[in-house]
């Protein structure tokens, strides 16, 4: 049996020799989702800015215009609309009572249930949530600690695991990939909410595995050919292990392609964000990551020579 | 590398096994688990977003506890100073600051003051530290400043009473499992599978029970008392059921004088004691004007019962032995501490001890759930299905090995979350379906080596054995990674976040077992026992 060759072997791309290019562009994706970002805002979710959050669906899709209308006519506060990928889904927000009593909210989610069961047959509510500004607050507080928290840690990690070069390359190009998933979800207006952070995360874990498969063959070649230019010495690494990164990149999108089409509504922003990681973390450990470590100024003899016995005397076992 | 003594093949095989075993009563609906008996065997409990529920989230409001107790401690200290003689005649009472402070009139009594005061604190902890600090300024007045310590303890002490009280309350409501946690220092989480509409519940949890205290009816044969039946002035008042006690078991009525002598209000604390004769007792200690209501009707119905009444039922019905003048009384009969320590509860419980809000509330309808786990389930199979062919024709029987440990490791991580009691949430559907991507990453890295080795002209045996080494030191390296973000999403993330982390920190420990440790086994016996001349990878 012929078995599946993605890449073929002794395939050799010039990865470096577009590294201009690609820094350029680099440059120019991470300031637009930094503007992005900071222009348009993300649409944080009821987790993060608080307030009454009622998901409905209805029988037949409704006309989101009229919708509004509806809510407006109950006098509730001003309401936000945010519709999923499935039509007949709507989330309605609205902002939290401002009286003291405890049932308040209740009644208002009954209030708002009531009176779109009257307007719309049929329809039925998926979900409720109420979460208070104290709440909201220390949520976003927790998920941006959790982000750099784990940003530094890995950083810090493959800083005294490698050299600090790949340390901070490793830095800069997964803080590209979060800030260009974060432009994502300011681009699309997505609904941002705690599964987008535990997103977020993923994607900086799966960014990183992909990094550091690559660093540690650049590591592995520095000591092998000691005399050769980092450029060559960077375009043999990347392409050494390009089948790898092919074939891990297809499996991984093959399983999100299928929670993304078969998961469920609630799932969708979740995988879609994973999925775009898939694409950023890949491009930043080739163009961000490895072209960085040129710049600097990382050379091989830089390394400390490879020990006589042999090739992985001095690695870790696994099993 | 690639000899597997017989010992460690065996045990490889027993530890999947047993991982296999362990998950598939998981995997059961629960109608077919309990039919088999196999209900009693750990499995994974649905989280709220796949069963459907409430899910609440409650805060103590610690400075309104902090100002009852100082409110408190200014009923004790009124009390106190004007029992015994002589006397200590006391005046501008202030509690502002977070301290009670008070003028002693006369300075000679001024340490017989600081005594009492003193008399007043407890010992927390074991450091030996009081609940309250006692100082003297301007040698007239004392000051009193709850410490940290008593603080806490005291916050602690209110939580615990007030997880009880909820649980009590919500345990009213009927519903099945609820799960009821103290969370952090000042929070309670309720969780509701199945409940629709919370609004129920949360008046159900701020509600206050109705202490009373009343003169229970002598003139009446208390024998021959049925529901309803009482004479003009009394009303019939059942008795509570006792713990243990037949469900069809006759319930017994009291005849009680509608006059209420003691309110809830009037009770500060209740709490579990010691009788003279060293048997367990409960201890009563009033505020001042219930001590005075209890002194006096104490005295005027020596010999007689009262009746200790919870939102209408009957408690407890002691007989008064002597006058009860100080304010602190102990009820004691034929107690055991269990039961002792119950009386106590429930006279605590007629209200919350400190004032909760509600800050955080979710409710999944039933239908949502199902459609989750239906669209999870799935996925995670679509998803498991295109992996699998993938990598068959990718790496043909190196391939199938790693599917083979692919489809083992979802079992072991089932089997490992059943065992942790571990609760699985869409978003921990969503880890599973990510463990399945990235597991393969592992023989991927291994598989592409090999072919590598190949290619440069080394021999099967060495280059498999190169091709797990190598690789290894870079598994391991983006494991440990991938533990760093598992590890911080399980610290600081909160609901779905944490069951995400929860299987992907469970896969990321398993695979590396099943995808290195089984697959070099399975490879190993293959190259020994078929001694290959050629491979297809």
């Amino acid at each position: 049996m012929r078995l599946l060759k993605l890449i073929p072997d002794n395939t050799n791309i010039g990865f470096v020799r577009l590294r201009a290019w690609a820094f350029g562009l680099t440059a120019l994706l991470t300031v637009a989702a930094a503007v992005l970002v900071g222009v348009r805002g993300l649409n944080l979710g009821v987790d993060f800015v608080g307030g009454v959050m009622v998901e409905a669906r209805f029988p037949t899709a409704p006309h989101l215009d009229k919708l509004r209308s509806d809510i407006d006519g109950l006098h509730v506060g001003q309401g936000n609309l945010q519709p999923f990928a499935d039509p007949h889904v709507v989330s309605i927000r609205l902002p939290i009572p401002s009286t003291n009593d405890e049932g308040a909210t209740n009644r208002l989610v009954k209030n708002v249930q009531a009176s779109l069961a009257a307007k719309y047959p049929g329809i039925t509510f998926n979900r409720a949530e109420t979460v208070s500004g104290k709440v909201s607050g220390e949520l976003i507080r927790n998920g941006l600690l959790a982000v750099f928290l784990a940003v530094f840690g890995i950083a810090v990690f493959s800083w005294i695991r490698y050299e600090w070069q790949f340390g901070v390359s490793t830095f800069v190009a997964i803080f590209h990939d979060v800030l260009v998933t974060l432009g994502f979800f300011a681009l699309t207006r997505f609904e941002f909410d705690l599964n987008i952070v535990a997103a977020v995360l993923t994607i900086i874990g799966y960014s990183i595995n992909d990094k550091i498969v690559i660093d540690d063959r650049i590591r592995e070649n520095m000591r092998k050919y000691r005399q050769m230019d980092m450029r060559a010495l960077i375009d043999l690494s990347v392409n050494e292990t390009l089948p790898r990164t092919v074939m891990t990149s297809l499996t991984i999108l093959l399983a999100l392609a299928s929670l993304l089409i078969f998961g469920g509504p609630v799932l969708r922003g979740f995988t879609a964000a994973m999925m775009l990681g898939v694409f950023v973390g890949t491009y930043s450990s080739i163009y961000v990551s490895s072209s960085l470590l040129i710049s600097l100024g990382l050379k091989p003899h830089l390394v400390e020579p490879k020990k006589k016995s042999g090739p992985s005397d001095s690695a870790e076992r696994v099993g | 590398m690639l000899d597997f003594p017989r010992w460690k093949v065996i045990s490889i095989w027993l530890l999947l096994l047993a991982g296999v075993a362990l998950a598939i009563p998981s995997l059961m609906p629960d109608r077919v688990a309990r039919q088999l008996h196999l209900d009693g065997m750990p499995r994974i409990n649905l989280g709220l977003d796949l069963s459907g529920g409430s899910h609440l989230l409650l805060e103590a409001d610690t400075a309104d506890l902090v100002k009852q107790n100082l409110q408190k401690m200014e009923d004790t200290i009124r009390t106190e100073m004007r029992r015994g003689d002589p006397k200590i005649a006391i005046g501008d009472i202030s509690t502002s600051n977070g301290q009670l402070s008070f003028f002693v009139r006369d300075v000679s009594q001024l340490d017989a003051a600081v005594e009492k005061a003193r008399g007043q604190t407890t010992a927390v902890g074991v450091t030996g530290q009081r609940d309250w600090n006692v100082a003297v300024v301007d040698s007239t007045r004392i000051v009193m400043t709850p410490t940290q310590a008593g603080t806490a303890a005291s916050i602690d002490n209110a939580m615990k009473t007030a997880t009880e009280v909820v649980r009590k309350r919500i345990d009213e409501l009927g519903t099945k499992e609820p799960t009821i946690i103290g969370e952090g220092k000042t929070r309670i989480l309720v969780e509701v599978p199945g409940l629709q509409d919370p609004a129920e519940l949360k008046a159900l949890i701020g509600k206050t029970a109705k202490l009373e205290f009343k003169m229970v009816d002598m003139n009446v044969d208390q024998s021959t008392v049925t529901a309803g039946h009482a004479p003009p002035g009394d009303e019939a008042l059942p008795n509570v059921r006792e713990p243990g006690e037949a469900a069809n078991a006759p319930i017994r009525y009291w005849a009680v004088s509608r006059r209420v002598i003691l309110s809830g209000d009037d009770l500060i604390d209740a709490g579990l004691s010691k009788d003279d004769n060293g048997q367990p007792a409960v201890s009563l200690k009033f505020n001042a004007s219930g001590g005075r209501k209890f002194a006096r009707a104490t005295q005027e119905n020596a010999g007689k019962q009262f009746a200790m009444i919870l939102d209408g039922q009957v408690l407890s019905a002691p007989r008064i032995d002597e006058p009860i003048l100080g304010g602190n009384a102990i009820i004691h009969g034929s107690f055991t501490t269990d039961s002792a320590n119950q009386l106590a509860i429930a006279l605590r419980s007629g209200k919350l001890p400190v004032t909760l809000k509600f800050i955080e509330e979710r409710t999944v309808g039933p239908q949502l759930g199902k459609d989750s786990i239906h669209a999870g389930v799935i996925a995670s199979v679509i998803a498991s299905v295109a992996v699998i062919v993938f990598m068959f024709v990718t790496y043909g029987r190196f391939g199938f090995y790693a599917n083979l440990a692919v489809v083992l490791n979802i079992f072991v991580i089932l089997a490992v979350m059943a065992l942790l009691n571990g609760t699985l949430t869409l978003p921990g559907i969503a880890g599973f379906v990510l463990t399945i991507g990235t597991a393969v990453d592992a023989n991927v890295l291994i598989n592409e080596r090999i072919r590598e080795e190949r290619r440069r002209g080394r021999g099967i045996v060495q280059s498999v054995e190169l091709g797990y080494k190598e690789a290894s030191r870079t598994i391991f390296e983006a494991n440990t990674v991938h533990a760093i973000s598992g590890l911080i999403m399980l610290v600081l993330g909160s609901g779905p976040v944490k069951g995400f982390a929860v299987v992907l920190l469970i896969g990321i420990c398993t695979s590396v077992f099943t995808s290195v440790t089984f697959t070099r086994m399975l490879t190993a016996g293959w190259i020994k026992r078929n001694r290959p001349t050629e491979i297809h990878i």
